[in-house]
């Protein structure tokens, strides 16, 4: 009990702690609604052409513009989560102090994320989206269990995509410089995730490769619980099968940078 | 002059600087490289299910996204790190390019120069040099030399974009997000042809912020296209008149912004 209060409380500073910048986020709408008045346009285009295209509908295409640019800085798909500050934690050697610290490293840094990600929600994906649901014809679930069951698919794909930055960051216990970790990252993470074009509109087994990929769980998923293109629970189970995988991963990562730990006096 | 040799000399520095890590240099150069060219991925993975996007074939969009990325490029590098200003006024270290004996804006500008935004303006040139050599062009003694002024009057262009964009963070300090949507999102939108847009976006981007000029207009004559929101014919040579007038305001504002500046005193 005692524990999960220590995480319940350090989430609750991540999110506060995103919470005080407000003007940084009122710029953030502005620039996620801005890049989804950009990519709508495009996509629509684009079902002009090929109405139905990877089984949506315009309305339904409009819609995953919206959600994708709601999800963008929740999910931190193009960075800018921890794990910039784990990495600069571990190069100046702070990371010794986290260690010593009565609480797990992994989880500790996982709570604060998840408060992260909650706040980036609620702060910068809700505004976007409705300014798309007002301005542009989208195709919304009237049943509440789907709006649930999206959300649900969310909070998996937060903790699949801090399973996969966990791993960027601890990669700095080797190279030390992790900007360029960090840029494959998401890289990687903006093409597979559907960030750049719906995986159902990828060409041949190329889609099915990304589909399969854990990418898939931060973007596609959650859309096509919304959108109502994939049964809910086989979503989640494939979601949770990678969070759990990743995590496991980061331990075992860990335990291995963590014996690599040499604490440089002065 | 003064703010030229001081541009030249900081720019130096930051080169020699960088070249202490050129493994990282290499890295971070392939990941901007990498990084613009998932934006021609994208558009790729959309001309794999369609022939033509908004009345553009692949080759004459290719046209339109390499102009758009070497203007864009040539900015980024010359003062990219404009989006810094906010976070120099923030923690009060402007103050210490304020009591230098050079201009600021050539400080600003010069500020964390980064030879690996390379990478952009060599993507950008491939692109365009794959366009030029695929695309179906009639060309005229005046189409030929509508290029050059077209790449050098657009990276003019969105130098001033990136400079007053710097001057709003003057008074907006956390508002960085907000240049992005004018300078990256400006670059995205002109990857794509006029006519997927809605009317009232194009008008903005023509009479307010002239991002148009920038390849927009002066493409549609190289083209053979319609020009957008019927321009008349001349309208293809003004890049170089709107250029100017875009750096005289972006002067006005940079000098008004610098009037407002307070120290934090910090």
């Amino acid at each position: 009990m005692g524990t999960g209060r220590l995480y319940v409380a350090v989430a609750v500073g991540g999110f506060r702690r995103y919470a005080t910048y407000r003007v940084a986020t009122a710029a953030g709408v502005f620039t996620n609604t801005v890049f989804g008045l950009i990519l709508v346009y495009t996509y629509i285009a684009l079902w002009e052409e090929r109405p139905h295209l990877g089984g949506y509908d315009q309305a339904q295409a409009v819609t995953y513009v919206w959600l994708g640019q709601a999800l963008l800085s929740t999910l931190s798909i193009g960075g800018g989560g921890f794990e910039d500050e784990l990495m600069e934690r571990i190069r100046t050697g702070d990371v010794a102090v986290d260690l010593y610290r009565p609480a797990d490293l992994q989880l500790w840094w996982l709570a604060a994320d998840l408060g992260r990600a909650l706040f980036q929600l609620l702060g910068r994906g809700v505004l976007p989206f409705a300014f798309g649901a007002v301005f542009f014809e989208v195709a919304l679930p009237s049943d509440p269990v789907t709006w649930a069951a999206c959300l649900f698919a969310v909070l998996l794909g937060m903790v699949v995509s801090f399973g996969l930055r966990y791993l960027v960051a601890l990669s700095a216990f080797w190279l030390m410089d992790g900007a360029g970790v960090s840029q494959m990252a998401w890289l990687a993470a903006f093409f597979c995730s559907g960030m750049l074009l719906p995986l159902n509109v990828f060409p041949g087994l190329l889609g099915e490769v990304v589909r399969a990929l854990p990418w898939s769980s931060l973007l596609q998923a959650p859309a096509d619980v919304l959108l109502g293109q994939a049964d809910p629970l086989g979503t989640f189970a494939f979601q949770a099968a990678w969070a759990v995988a990743l995590l496991a991963a980061g331990r075992l990562v860990q335990s291995a940078a963590t014996r690599r730990v040499v604490v440089q006096g002065g | 002059m003064d703010g030229l040799r001081a541009y030249r000399m900081i720019t130096a520095m930051w080169i020699r600087s960088t070249m202490a890590y050129r493994a990282s240099f290499v890295m971070t150069t392939i990941g901007n490289f990498a990084a613009t060219a998932l934006d021609f991925v994208a558009i790729l993975l959309m001309f794999s299910r369609v022939d033509a996007l908004g009345g553009y074939t692949l080759p004459q969009i290719a046209f339109l996204y390499g102009v758009s990325g070497v203007a864009f490029g040539l900015a980024d590098l010359a003062i990219g790190s404009m989006d810094r200003l906010g976070r120099r006024v923030r923690d009060g270290t402007l103050d210490t390019l304020l009591v230098r004996p050079a201009p600021v804006l050539a400080q600003v500008a010069a500020d964390r120069f980064g030879l690996r935004r390379l990478g952009r303006v060599v993507q950008g040139a491939l692109v365009l040099g794959w366009a030029l050599l695929t695309v179906d062009i009639d060309w005229t003694p005046l189409k030929v030399l509508l290029m050059p002024m077209m790449l050098l009057s657009g990276a003019v262009i969105f130098c001033a974009v990136f400079v007053g964009g710097a001057a709003f963070q003057f008074v907006a300090q956390d508002a960085s997000e907000v240049q992005n949507a004018f300078t990256y999102g400006g670059t995205t939108l002109l990857q794509y042809p006029p006519t997927v847009f809605g009317r009232e976006l194009v008008r903005g981007v023509t009479f307010v912020l002239p991002l148009a000029f920038v390849n927009w207009v002066p493409a549609s004559h190289v083209l053979g296209q319609p020009y957008p929101l019927d321009l008349p014919e001349w309208a293809a040579f003004a890049p170089p008149l709107v250029a100017v007038a875009c750096c005289a305001l972006a002067g006005l504002a940079w000098r008004a912004g610098l009037r407002t500046y307070r120290s934090t005193g910090s």
